[in-house]
């Protein structure tokens, strides 16, 4: 048989629905794959093999029993560790949650232990997804498995170099400001944000509330687009949640991998495609819009003037917010616990705990949103960036009228590596410049690898209509006709 | 600085005007929780009513309560408020172990209901309570501090929190300032209290209980001498029944005329209430100015009531306290000011049932502004809990229009009743009280009076038969009272004729 780990995740569910593998082999093959190279990648905080050969017994008894089983049943997955796993640690790579185990299972988790996906662990981060690179990890960063003193992405580098190391063929991000998607381009993977509302947040640790999106991570855009039909959809239990039905992501794929976008009008973010992106980066971008003007796609360049303004904007928003979300990590009901010797009092103890429980990265954060939201700052920061909020989406609306979806490299530059942008901030928080808008926006994108600059991935970013999921999927997987999946370096000893 | 000597309320009143405001809050009785399905009976074993969302645990969301949002709507209506077409939740960002999420989500500058009025009366007198907005926010945990001698945080051995309140709905209701009301401040602060929960209990929204803490009051208090800016306000909270809200006023009144009297300058503060001693004291205070850092709550959408909806509430609304006092006065054949008196007494409903169970209007009424009264005033309660049923109180009078029981012998009857011996035919019978109407045993007692009375009684023989009300007393004297005067009457008229 053939290395289960290195085929697509339709693939895997194929076999395990003929019968020509098991569950449990695959989940097998993947947990030894895992023992055998995460030493070096780094990709999982919490490895749950027991919980994964469990379920895949029970995908496995159910086949057995002549049960019709889900287009993914079977399939293992890794999930971001900013996601409720029921009895599993759950600690968004922080220290204050350091073995905490929630009791309830986020909707996404619900959903996909429903659909008989085996879920093989928990994947490393920025710690509560404040970063571009994992290297703001409480456990240590997760290495890229194109070049291993690289940084694979962030804040979901775990997840994006779990696939890349092919320990497992499906994983759940989530993007706040291009958490999902950076790490895809700078990992060769695919990688996409549904629309703001189009998948639950329920049980998603909070960063950013109005900008938080899980999504699909895969090596290629159908699989993305199967994982994304399996979580996607409305959520009772989350108020955000659009209750209309998830558009057809599968059907779009299937028709965009025919390579015919005939009638397909690109709107190329002016702003995006000049100085700001390595040249190496932009000759892929660019060969890449030329490979889809072949396939019957119009371009046009649009100019989208606000999106200069969005990284201010979304760095007084996300802070803002999450200087609330995180302010429940006191020591006083869960995690963490520093100082408590019978002779401090609360808030010396709820100080400490959170001095010794939060890094340098969610700190700095939660100072900045702290400020923009003090009276007499309010309007300046916070209330002067939701005014650029509405001028970003109004600029997408506007293009939206003219061209079917939008495109733009997904970040600046290729991998860098590790320790190069962790002095100044603002370089790291240049890698979501490109991802950035579409958050502040609601709407979905994607991102798609498009090939190599000096020998690392680069990454192509589809942008749609908040809704319009289906038509980001299309592009992207036409995309992928044309310049093919990328293979990374197998990491054999 | 140098201790006042603290002037009296006329004087305080005398030299100062007041501005008072309250902010009220109400626990609405909803089955679940403001933002998850947790229960929300009272009383339960502590954290056994809570769920990942109510807890504050990471990842969990809430969902917005439709049945609290439509209790506050209501109560918007019933306050003469205009209710937004479009409005959001905003978290009260501060950190406090008994809030979860260290953040209250509540609302800010889009409160759901604004601008509308409450009309009190005091002796025939309408003083309107304007009403500044109605809010909807969530409830926090209780704290419960051991080891320590005061109960509060300081001194405390440790500290334990119970979240079965954490989520559960509350109402803020806010007034504006109420200026000009001189000497009538202190009554109008409790009419408008007493008007709040009669209408929130018209409403069927709450239970209004202030002593179980599902209505709470806060009082703002500030003076000014005439003619003179308004001065810095108090807040006083602890306030838990209708009374504590007067007298938390006329105290705080009298306090900060001492200061200002003195030349000390009033500090904006929140201060305590005293149950025992009837005066506040300061609260503890805080080293730095609070910044809630209130914004918009990203994870509830607006809350949009359709127009609709909110005239279908409108027009559904249950007859209000004003709208039913007008209506039973003039069904009681009483006037306004009377009414008032009743409202003011806690008596509508009560007599209300006493009527259903078959009394006179005149009867209830009677006995529940007499001697109820009298006896609810005198022990310090609430009439309602005088210990007496509105059904006793039919029976009782029910006896009394039967002739079984004349007036003094129904208080004694009532004496009883109140004492906790049973149903007034309980106490007749445990006490032997019932009226003696039976003519051969008076008849005795009539001769009785007539052999020690011969001048009286030949006075009547004369015809002066308004001479007879003396062998009355007489014979009532004999009979301790158990005679029916009006068979006594009779009997030695019929004698003596």
């Amino acid at each position: 048989m053939t290395d289960v780990t290195r085929m697509t995740a339709a693939q895997v569910a194929g076999l395990i629905s003929s019968g020509d593998a098991s569950a449990v082999e695959v989940a097998t093959a993947h947990l030894d794959r895992i023992a055998a190279v995460d030493e070096r990648v780094h990709a999982f905080l919490h490895v749950d093999r027991d919980g994964a050969l469990a379920a895949a017994r029970a995908v496995d008894e159910k086949r057995a029993q002549g049960e019709e089983l889900g287009p993914l049943a079977g399939v293992p997955v890794a999930v971001k560790d900013v996601i409720a796993t029921r009895g599993i640690p759950t600690t968004a790579a922080s220290k204050i949650l350091e073995g905490w185990k929630p009791p309830y299972d986020a909707t996404v988790v619900e959903r996909l232990r429903a659909a008989g996906t085996v879920m093989l662990g928990k994947t490393n981060m920025d710690e509560f997804a404040m970063g571009s690179s994992t290297e703001y990890s409480a456990y240590g960063p997760t290495n890229n498995p194109w070049d291993l003193g690289r940084i694979p992405g962030g804040s979901g580098g775990g997840s994006a170099a779990s696939l890349a190391a092919y320990e497992a063929p499906l994983a759940i991000g989530t993007d706040t400001g291009g958490s999902i998607r950076q790490p895809g381009a700078v990992t060769g993977t695919v990688g996409a944000k549904p629309t703001y509302g189009g998948t639950s947040r329920y049980g998603l640790i909070a960063f950013s509330s109005s900008l938080d999106t899980p999504g699909p991570c895969a090596r290629n855009v159908e699989d993305a687009a199967l994982l994304h039909s399996v979580i996607a959809g409305h959520d009772v239990r989350d108020s955000t949640s659009i209750p209309q039905p998830v558009p057809d992501v599968v059907a779009a794929a299937r028709l965009g991998a025919t390579g015919d976008l005939t009638g397909v009008k690109l709107g190329l973010v002016k702003e995006f495609a000049g100085e700001g992106a390595e040249p190496g980066v932009l000759a892929a971008f660019r060969e890449s819009v030329e490979a889809l003007v072949k396939l019957g796609a119009e371009v046009v360049e649009v100019s989208c003037p606000h999106f200069e303004y969005a990284l201010p904007a979304y760095y007084l928003i996300a802070p803002s917010e999450a200087s609330s979300n995180l302010a429940r990590f006191d020591g006083v009901r869960y995690g963490l616990r520093v100082g408590d010797d019978g002779n401090r009092s609360l808030e010396e103890v709820m100080s400490l705990t959170r001095d010794a429980g939060f890094g340098p990265e969610v700190k700095r954060r939660i100072i900045l949103g702290t400020y923009a939201l003090s009276s007499g700052y309010y309007d300046a920061y916070y209330g002067q960036a939701q005014k650029v909020r509405t001028l970003i989406t109004r600029d997408f609306t506007t293009a939206f009228e003219s061209v079917d979806v939008l495109i733009s490299p997904t970040t600046p530059f290729v991998a860098f590596p590790f320790g190069s942008r962790t002095s100044d901030p603002y370089q790291m928080y240049l890698a979501d410049l490109y991802t950035i808008p579409t958050n502040l926006y609601g709407g979905p994108a994607i991102s798609v690898p498009c090939g190599l600059s000096e020998g690392l991935p680069v990454g192509f970013q589809v942008m749609a209509p908040t809704m319009a999921d289906d038509r980001m999927y299309r592009v992207a997987a036409a995309l992928e006709s044309a310049v093919g999946t990328l293979t990374p370096p197998t990491l054999e000893a | 600085m140098t201790t006042t000597a603290l002037p009296t309320y006329e004087d305080a009143i005398a030299h100062y005007e007041p501005v008072i405001g309250l902010e009220t809050h109400v626990e609405l009785g909803t089955n679940t929780k403001m933002f998850c399905g947790c229960p929300t009976e009272f009383g339960a074993e502590p954290n056994t009513q809570v769920c990942p969302v109510c807890l504050g645990l990471p990842g969990a969301l809430p969902v917005a309560n439709r049945a609290a949002i439509e209790a506050t709507i209501r109560i918007g209506l019933a306050l003469n408020c205009d209710i937004a077409p479009w409005c959001r939740m905003a978290r009260k960002n501060y950190f406090y172990p008994d809030m979860p999420k260290n953040f209250q989500t509540s609302q800010y500058d889009e409160p759901l209901c604004v601008d509308g009025y409450v009309d009190v009366q005091i002796d025939g007198e309408t003083f309107r309570v304007e009403i500044e907005r109605v809010h909807l926010e969530e409830d926090t945990g209780k704290s419960l501090h051991v080891g320590g001698a005061t109960g509060r945080i300081h001194g405390a051995t440790e500290s334990l929190v119970d979240y079965n309140r954490a989520g559960i709905p509350l109402v803020e209701i806010v007034t504006k300032p109420v200026p000009g009301l001189g000497a009538r401040a202190p009554e109008v602060a409790k009419a408008y209290v007493t008007e709040l929960r009669d209408i929130i209990r018209s409403l069927d929204v709450s239970d209004v209980r202030m002593e179980q803490g599902s209505m709470r009051c806060d009082v703002n208090t500030s003076l000014n001498r005439p003619g003179d800016e308004w001065g810095t306000r108090t807040e006083t909270k602890n306030v838990n029944s209708l009374r504590s809200v007067e007298r938390a006023v006329r105290s705080e009144i009298i306090r900060q005329a001492g200061l200002l009297t003195g030349g000390t300058r009033i500090f904006q503060e929140t201060r305590h209430f005293q149950e025992t001693t009837g005066d506040t004291r300061p609260g503890r205070s805080k080293e730095t100015a609070t910044d809630y850092r209130y914004f918009p709550e990203p994870d509830l959408v607006p809350i949009a009531p359709d127009t609709a909806w909110v005239a279908e509430l409108k027009a559904a609304l249950p007859e209000l306290p004003s709208v039913k006092r007008a209506r039973l006065a003039e069904e009681w054949g009483i006037s306004a000011l009377d009414m008032q008196s009743v409202a003011n007494a806690g008596a509508i409903e009560l007599i209300e049932e006493t009527i259903a169970a078959g009394t006179s209007a005149a009867g209830a009424r009677k006995w529940w502004m007499g001697e109820l009264a009298r006896r609810a005033n005198e022990s310090g309660v609430e009439l309602a809990a005088v210990g007496v049923t509105p059904a006793q109180v039919a029976q009782l009078q029910g006896l009394v229009d039967e002739g079984k029981l004349n007036d003094k012998l129904a208080r004694q009857v009532l004496e009883g009743v109140v004492a906790g011996e049973g149903d007034p035919a309980a106490v007749i019978e445990a006490r032997g009280l019932g009226v003696v109407s039976d003519t051969g045993a008076l008849t005795a007692a009539v001769d009785e009076a007539i052999a020690a009375n011969p001048d009286i009684a030949a006075k009547i023989r004369d015809g002066k038969v308004a001479a007879a009300g003396a062998l009355v007393g007489a014979v009532m004297k004999t009979t301790r009272g158990q005679a029916d005067a009006k068979t006594v009457r009779e009997l030695i008229l019929a004698r003596l004729s």
